[in-house]
């Protein structure tokens, strides 16, 4: 899984349609410190992540169907699993 | 699987029910003499690794297949502790 | 699938009870040319190889299928060994 904050998120009404209801958030990747990487990717939502938030991206396509959608084998590689409430890093382990 | 090191820890309450429990590490990848790569994931803790500990990391769809990580929306499972690496041939 | 060098070894006691019995070994990836491709990788052996021998190897969720497909988590088997490195030809 990956670490990321919530920039946003798109709307597109022409979609998958195993993309119904589902939040499209505007992902930033980010470092363990929190550093941005510039490395913009999309997620779906399934824990009711919101703008500025810390995120647990995984990047595996069952997980992130069943995670967003319930069920799985939708079109779907990416999801928002957990929002982040602190980093822990060990002392001298900085990039 | 990749050589990685533990660096950190992340905490998440609020995710997925089926994280549940589950003890997530941030670790780097290291090289086989040990030097850090760039870069870095957070994976599931499988097998009570430590921190500073050298560990076996397995990506994508097999990271479910280790045991207690069935049905779990996870890419990157901790499965094992690294007692040694023996490289005997350096060019190949 | 990608041919490689099993370059060494790597010992794990504890280890998810999924990779008990299982040997890890250390490949390097080759080209055509069987010179260096990308960084060395940890891997399950499924052919019994060993360190100095070509082999070649599989990737993904597949790479679990030698195995007890549901219950081994790798991501890099081996799944054969090449008899010789003449045994590779390119044009």
């Amino acid at each position: 899984m990956i670490l990321a904050k919530v920039l946003g998120n798109i709307v597109a009404t022409q979609k998958n349609a195993r993309y119904d209801d589902a939040r499209i958030m505007l992902c930033e990747h980010i470092t363990p410190e929190g550093e941005p990487t510039g490395h913009t990717v999309l997620a779906l939502d399934s824990v009711d992540a919101g703008v500025g938030d810390t995120v647990l991206i995984v990047q595996e396509g069952w997980g992130a169907s069943t995670s967003a959608t319930g069920k799985p084998g939708a079109a779907i590689d990416s999801a928002i699993v957990g929002v982040v409430d602190h980093i822990d890093l060990l002392k001298n382990e900085t990039t | 699987m990749i050589i990685a090191r533990i660096v950190g820890t992340v905490v998440a309450s609020q995710k997925d029910a089926r994280l549940e429990g589950k003890k997530l590490l941030i670790v780097r990848p290291v090289n086989l003499d040990g030097t850090d790569t760039s870069g870095y994931v957070v994976a599931v803790d499988t097998v009570g690794a430590g921190f500073h500990e050298r560990v076996l990391v397995v990506a994508g769809s097999s990271a479910r297949l280790a045991q207690n990580m069935k049905d779990a929306p996870v890419d990157a499972a901790i499965v094992g502790v690294i007692d040694t690496v023996d490289v005997h041939l350096t060019d190949s | 699938m990608q041919l490689a060098r099993v370059i060494g070894t790597v010992v794990a006691t504890m280890k998810n009870p999924s990779l008990e019995g299982r040997k890890l070994l250390i490949i390097q990836s080759l080209n055509k040319d069987l010179a260096p491709q990308g960084k060395p990788l940890v891997a399950i052996d499924a052919a019994g190889a060993g360190v100095g021998e070509l082999v070649f190897w599989c990737r993904g969720k597949e790479a679990s299928f030698p195995f007890k497909r549901e219950d081994t988590p790798t991501d890099c088997t081996i799944i054969g060994i090449v008899d010789s490195d003449k045994h590779v030809t390119s044009s």
